[in-house]
């Protein structure tokens, strides 16, 4: 046993993040530091960036563009680009639909959509949740009917992820509402250009628009655009969640994180002091940090486990990346909270645009911390609820 | 990065895990509990012949050289079979003095019996007014001729009433709450001025005040420089802190299996209790716990034996939150989903909460280290 990284390792993780801080466009990153939404604008020429050194789908196998990494240099290169801080590559595309296209797809497909998945070309959404089927996936009712060589569909998504902007949607649709729920279910891909298509977008509590609902109203498919056999839906997503789940952890994103809120508390004054040489207040981050490295350290053995799984099965013990996961970016978005203090309150959306000339009021910083406050309760829901993770634990592992 | 055991690790880990399973039941315990010195003369024995009496020292010093995972290794698996012996007390602390500091005279005089067993030993490096800063040390050491005439009293000694020698540290110079100045000694358990006063503790094990009365000691009592102990005694906390935590996970792990069992076969209401959500999540959130501990206490076994003082302490101050957060949670969850019978004597869980309470608070509890952690700014800085 040992936890260090190899010389290899330690010298790859020198040449990714000196790539990463020489390449970002600083006005990308400086966003991020901010706490400002990614543009599309931005993702795109990021992506581009990573497309042209040959880094944009690193995981992916190399006849697809991958570059053949261990997992564990995978997982350092997604450590060095939260902790630039870059933009991670849209995760619909890449982490989504990319791999079950490359796994599941015929050759038309993988030749068709994922060399334009890698480069952004398209942007891919994710039509998986429905007004009645959000931990319930499985009783999804958009309905997909074959007529002739189109799947004629009738439905809707929702929760549906930066839809707005979207070339493609990827589906799962009910082709045989008479088997049992997870038997009749299959994996469309969709032109969001289809006639008969509405996106609505769905107003989130901080103020931004991240999601939507999508509306199917009789929308025309070719068939060619199913992935794998009909009715095998269900699989193919059940795949696709696993893969979800890897990156769910977003190590290198709360440790970007709490390197900002210690930079910011040593700027707050607080009763003639600085926050960050208030003992209680080090005290508070210091017990977020000890449950962040367990994390890291978990990743990283669920990690190198994974060389020895069977292909495209999950170790169910990444759930618990999920669920401590998502409670340590909870508790940095709270300890920033804590950090701001009273400038917290004003509501300024129009600080999510770059660029603003308008002087701000109080610190420059402090009027997008609440809405990621607010924002980041969302990462104990969505990917399988917190509680729905438990019971696959449950199920999975401990055998109740 | 590589999380897998050598085969001889996994050979270790195998030998003892089958010794326990097949001498130290829960049963047998507590056999070995009401015996005369609240251990077993016997398996300790074993361990000597397994060769884990000798396994962290030198093989020049007649040990097996083995390094922290070889120890995180055999305390997981103590801490499975909650064992009674002073294997914490005489290999690690003791040892780990004798280890770090020990003239090669001292070595070849006390390792050697360490190692066959014939030799216990104990370190009494906490006084009760110091709880838990080792550097606050009032018994005073004074030059008598050639040798040290020893005065004080140091408190919750473990195994430091059946220990044949003892290691005591001492104030050779400087003021009560200095780091310098501090000095180690060995002194026989017998020798005259020591009193001892031997008591169990709440999980089963012992431990002992003992009080110093002008005891003297030889110029060759001396372990390291005079006055230059505490980097010492710092080191080898820190390795008994990840030492613990592997203790501890080895109790974590029990604990859960255990209540898994019980959830699995006590049935109400027409049906297994482990069949309510309820309870499941609880389980999980035990099964979450224990998974967080193990992977710190691999980080911190990793970085506890490095050279950096300050890397150091803050992965085994990391370590020891966790842990101590995680026994505070294990422990509550396990007594609750056991209901009743979690609470009596004859069942084997609390015992398991006992001595993971007992594991929080010694050498240091969850608030000390995290107070110690948070002072050396965290473990993410601008440079890590």
């Amino acid at each position: 046993m040992d936890l260090r990284f190899t010389e290899d390792e330690l010298a790859f993780r020198d040449e990714v993040r000196t790539f990463f801080r020489e390449a970002l466009p600083a006005s990308i990153r400086e966003n991020i530091v901010a706490g400002r939404h990614t543009s599309k604008e931005e993702l795109v020429t990021w992506t581009r960036i990573l497309h042209d050194k040959g880094w944009a789908v690193p995981h992916w196998p190399v006849e697809h563009g991958g570059t053949g990494w261990s997992p564990i240099k995978q997982y350092i290169y997604l450590e060095e680009m939260s902790q630039t801080p870059a933009p991670a590559p849209l995760a619909f595309g890449v982490n989504m639909v990319g791999p079950v296209i490359y796994t599941f797809g015929n050759e038309a497909q993988k030749s068709r959509f994922l060399p334009r998945i890698a480069t952004l070309e398209d942007w891919w959404c994710q039509g998986f949740s429905e007004p009645g089927s959000g931990s319930d996936l499985a009783s999804l009712k958009t309905r997909a009917v074959r007529d002739g060589d189109e799947y004629v569909v009738n439905g809707q998504k929702t929760w549906t992820t930066l839809a707005q902007y979207a070339d493609w949607i990827f589906c799962l649709v009910r082709t045989d509402p008479d088997a049992r729920k997870q038997s009749g279910i299959s994996f469309l891909l969709i032109d969001m250009k289809t006639p008969g298509i509405t996106v609505r977008p769905i107003q989130t509590i901080d103020g931004g628009v991240e999601v939507n609902e999508v509306f199917f109203d009789d929308v025309r498919v070719p068939v060619e655009n199913l992935v794998g056999e009909e009715n095998k839906g269900w699989n193919y997503a059940k795949f696709l969640l696993g893969n979800e789940r890897v990156n769910i952890a977003r190590v290198g994103v709360s440790k970007e994180r709490i390197r900002r809120i210690k930079e910011l508390a040593a700027q707050q004054r607080v009763g003639g002091e600085r926050m960050i040489d208030q003992p209680e207040f080090r005290e508070k981050v210091a017990a977020v940090e000890v449950r962040l490295k367990a994390l890291e350290m978990t990743q990283l053995r669920v990690l190198a486990g994974e060389a020895k799984r069977e292909k495209g099965t999950q170790d169910p013990a990444s759930s618990i990346l999920k669920i401590k996961g998502s409670e340590i970016q909870q508790a940095t978005t709270e300890l920033l909270m804590d950090v701001v203090g009273p400038y917290a309150m004003p509501y300024i959306p129009e600080d999510d645009i770059d660029g603003r000339n308008e002087p701000s009021i109080g610190p420059d910083w402090a009027s997008t911390i609440a809405p990621a406050y607010f924002n980041t309760r969302k990462v104990s829901i969505y990917g399988g609820s917190n509680e729905i993770q438990k019971n696959i634990i449950a199920k999975a592992i401990l055998g109740l | 990065m590589d999380f897998d055991l050598s085969e001889e690790q996994g050979m270790l880990k195998d030998s003892v895990e089958r010794l326990l399973k097949d001498q130290y039941g829960f049963e047998a315990r507590g056999k070995y509990r009401a015996g005369d010195t609240g251990f077993s003369e016997k398996m300790w024995n074993q361990y000597a012949e397994l060769g884990l009496l000798a396994l962290p020292f030198a093989e020049e010093d007649g040990g097996i050289g083995g390094g922290a995972t070889e120890t995180m290794i055999v305390m997981e698996a103590f801490g499975k079979a909650l064992i009674l012996e002073p294997y914490f007390a005489s290999v690690i602390l003791a040892g780990g003095v004798l280890r770090h500091a020990g003239s090669a005279g001292q070595k070849s005089d006390l390792i050697p019996g360490i190692a066959d067993g014939s030799l216990r030993m104990a370190l009494a490096c906490a006084e009760p007014q110091g709880r838990y800063d080792l550097f606050d040390v009032e018994t005073s050491a004074k030059k008598d001729g050639d040798g040290w005439v020893i005065d004080g009293k140091k408190a919750l000694v473990l195994h430091g009433d059946s220990a044949g020698k003892i290691i005591v540290s001492a104030r050779t110079s400087g003021g009560s709450r200095e780091e310098d100045g501090i000095s180690l000694f060995l002194v026989d358990g017998n020798a005259e001025g020591v009193s001892r006063h031997g008591y169990p503790t709440q999980d089963g094990l012992r431990a002992a005040e003992i009080t110093l009365q002008s005891v003297k000691v030889g110029a060759d009592a001396l372990i390291g420089s005079e006055g230059g102990a505490w980097p010492v005694i710092s080191r080898v906390a820190d390795e008994a802190v990840a030492a613990l935590c592997a203790e501890a996970v080895g109790c974590f792990e029990k604990m859960h299996e255990l209540t898994l069992e019980y959830l699995k076969t006590r049935s109400q209401f027409g049906t297994t209790i482990g069949s309510f959500q309820a309870l499941q999540h609880r389980a999980v959130d035990m099964f979450v716990e224990l998974e967080q501990s193990r992977s710190m206490t691999m980080y911190a076994s990793m970085l506890a034996t490095g050279d950096d003082a300050v890397e150091r302490a803050r992965a085994v101050s990391a370590a020891k939150v966790q842990i101590g957060e995680s026994a505070r949670i294990i422990g509550r969850e396990a007594i609750q989903l056991h209901g009743g019978v979690g609470m009596t004597m004859e069942y084997a869980i609390g015992h398991y909460f006992k001595r993971t309470t007992m594991i929080d608070i010694l050498f240091g509890d969850a608030n000390h280290h995290l107070k110690r952690l948070a002072r050396m700014d965290g473990l993410i800085r601008e440079d890590a």
